[in-house]
């Protein structure tokens, strides 16, 4: 299994909550790094005047779309901006399935859109198919070589 | 410049010229003619006394031969200047006597001519015979006489008469340019004020009325066309000023009307960006709280469900249960916003293609049942491909969900004529409904079922007449309960 951490970008603790745990629930026994708002999860990714961004990048990044200062587009924006992180692989998971946010997210380059079904069994299994894909599955890119 | 072409004064003048003159002249001519008539009488009768007395004197010389005697009495002939020349004839017709006395012998005839007066060769001639009262003759007496008198008389009338038509004719030309004003004048007066009109545009200007003959009438005539063209124009520009000011009034109308439009047009934009807000807004967040609840419903369940009785973890499977509900309603009414909202792209679609792939879709989704699916081919409509997919699924998944008690489900789409008008149907033979609550089938929130008989939210068939409506078409449904349903629709 691919030791890369995942980017939860989660404001809503219950959602965090129910997340993690539907993660676990299946053996993803991947550390989950939580930011609660946009700036929170570009903090952690490119790093703060006295803190650096650690070397490693997250295996993926689970972005909500709804956040506080920073929304989830803009968040997205700045990781396909930037020649570091352009590579890394982002799902949105949010509430909506609203066209336009849909639309955005591709146009923006996210690699997945997965709309969380209140259904909370539909919701674990989603979180389960979402980290067999991206952690097993997937091949993700190379970590950039600083 | 031609004669036709002269102004009328000119030609009224020389009319009456034309005439006097022309009349004058023939006067003249007879005044003259009948003056030189008497005087040619006069001078014959004249010449013939003469000859008479003179004739008579000549008896004796003749009778007695006295040649002498025959010149003293012809010489008295002097005292008629006219008279150039005479001659005496013996009865045997030889000159006897000759006057004047050195006349050459062939002035005169040389035997004597018949009798009596006539002109010959530019003078008049007289012939008398010479004889005693009652005895036999005894010769013959020739006079000639010029004509200058005549001639002297004639000019003298011709110049008379010349005089005179000067006279008359000068009297004429002056009486004609006063009097001929009395006709041109208010013709003159007409053309001078048509022009005005005619140049000025100005119908206020009447002709002067001179006389109550027929140019009178003219006059009154042409005024009164003027009065009546003035009062038409008048009345034409009280009705411009009239259209005008409606056409003022219409415009600020409409005006008016269009900035209630915009402001309307403005309301329905900001009313439409608040339902799009709103409805991004309850995509977003009204969702995450029944995450919440179903998903620790779940957690209390599969951590803790061991410790509940069977009522608790029936208390949860409830919670649970409604929370997913609520969300399909959140669904189903972002969906009805969405068609609400949704910008029209209009093409010809394929509904009969349409039909088939949702009938496909449906038999898909739930392999376990059968139904009949009878779908006309080749039916096209002009829409919103989208929408119109939206409006399919809703009633062919409508039809499916109410056909399921059915043992031999049919459902069919096709067209009909319905009182002129082209229509659509989709038919199937499943629970129907009661006609009495038709008018209910398409509001929200509305459901002829309960919930334990057939699932649905009732926004479904909402959905439908709003996609129906944004195409301008109309839907409405029949049916009977246990009797299966028809909804039939335009585009």
């Amino acid at each position: 299994m691919n030791a890369g951490k995942i980017l939860l970008v989660e404001d809503n603790p219950d959602d965090v909550a129910l997340t993690t745990r539907a993660l676990k629930s299946h053996n993803i026994m991947n550390d989950v790094v939580v930011a609660h708002d946009g700036v929170q999860a570009i903090e952690y990714l490119f790093g703060t005047e006295g803190r650096p961004a650690s070397d490693e990048l997250p295996a993926v990044v689970l972005l909500d779309l709804k956040l506080p200062k920073l929304n989830g587009m803009e968040v997205l924006q700045r990781i396909r901006a930037d020649g570091r992180t352009r590579l890394l692989p982002v799902v949105i998971l949010t509430s909506s399935d609203e066209e336009r946010d849909i639309i955005e997210g591709y146009t923006l380059g996210a690699n997945s859109y997965v709309r969380k079904p209140v259904n909370f069994v539909e919701f674990t299994e989603a979180a389960k198919q979402l980290g067999l894909y991206w952690l097993l599955m997937n091949q993700a890119p190379p970590q950039p070589r600083r | 410049m031609p004669l036709r072409d002269w102004p009328i004064k000119r030609k009224l003048t020389a009319m009456l010229l034309l005439i006097s003159g022309l009349v004058l002249l023939l006067t003249s001519a007879a005044f003259v003619t009948y003056e030189v008539a008497t005087f040619w009488q006069t001078t014959s009768k004249n010449l013939s006394t003469l000859g008479r007395v003179i004739a008579a004197n000549s008896t004796a010389s003749l009778a007695f031969a006295n040649e002498a005697d025959a010149r003293e009495i012809l010489s008295a002939l002097r005292a008629e200047p006219h008279v150039v020349a005479a001659g005496l004839y013996d009865a045997d017709g030889r000159l006897f006597a000759r006057y004047p006395g050195d006349l050459p012998g062939d002035s005169l005839p040389a035997g004597p001519e018949r009798d009596g007066y006539r002109f010959a060769h530019g003078y008049l001639i007289g012939v008398e015979p010479v004889a005693e009262v009652g005895s036999e003759r005894l010769g013959t007496l020739y006079l000639k006489s010029n004509l200058k008198a005549v001639a002297r008389t004639l000019r003298l009338s011709a110049a008379i008469a010349a005089g005179v038509m000067a006279i008359s004719l000068l009297t004429a030309y002056v009486l004609a340019a006063v009097l001929q004003g009395r006709i041109s004048q208010p013709i003159l007066a007409l053309a001078e004020t048509a022009r005005a009109v005619s140049t000025r545009q100005d119908y206020s200007v009447r002709a002067p009325k001179v006389s109550e003959d027929e140019l009178g009438v003219l006059t009154d005539a042409f005024n009164q066309m003027l009065g009546r063209i003035e009062a038409s124009k008048e009345e034409l520009r009280r009705y411009a000023t009239e259209l005008e000011q409606r056409v003022a009034e219409r415009t600020h109308e409409l005006e008016q009307r269009n900035e209630a439009l915009r402001r309307n047009a403005a309301e329905l934009l900001a009313a439409n960006q608040e339902l799009d807000a709103f409805a991004y807004s309850v995509s977003h967040d009204l969702r995450a709280p029944l995450r919440s609840i179903d998903g620790f419903s779940q957690v209390l369940l599969e951590d803790s469900g061991a410790q509940l009785d069977e009522a608790g973890r029936g208390a949860l499977h409830r919670v649970r249960a409604a929370s997913q509900r609520m969300a399909t309603l959140i669904d189903d009414l972002l969906r009805l916003a969405r068609v609400t909202r949704a910008e029209m792209r209009t093409e010809v679609v394929d509904l009969s293609g349409m039909a088939r792939d949702i009938a496909a879709e449906l038999q898909r989704t739930t392999p376990a049942r059968q139904a009949e699916f009878a779908i006309a081919p080749g039916l096209t409509a002009r829409g919103d491909p989208r929408l119109l997919r939206v409006a399919f699924e809703n009633l062919l998944s409508n039809s499916w969900k109410y056909t399921a008690k059915q043992p031999r489900p049919r459902i069919e789409f096709g067209s009909v004529e319905v009182d002129g008008t082209h229509a659509f149907l989709v038919r199937d033979n499943g629970a129907g409904f009661d006609m009495k609550y038709a008018d209910k089938l398409f509001g929200v929130f509305q459901r002829l079922h309960s919930a334990a008989e057939f699932e649905g939210t009732g926004i479904g068939l909402a959905t439908v007449r709003r996609i129906i409506t944004r195409h301008g078409g109309r839907i409405w449904a029949d049916g009977a309960v246990d009797r299966g349903a028809t909804f039939y629709f335009t585009l």
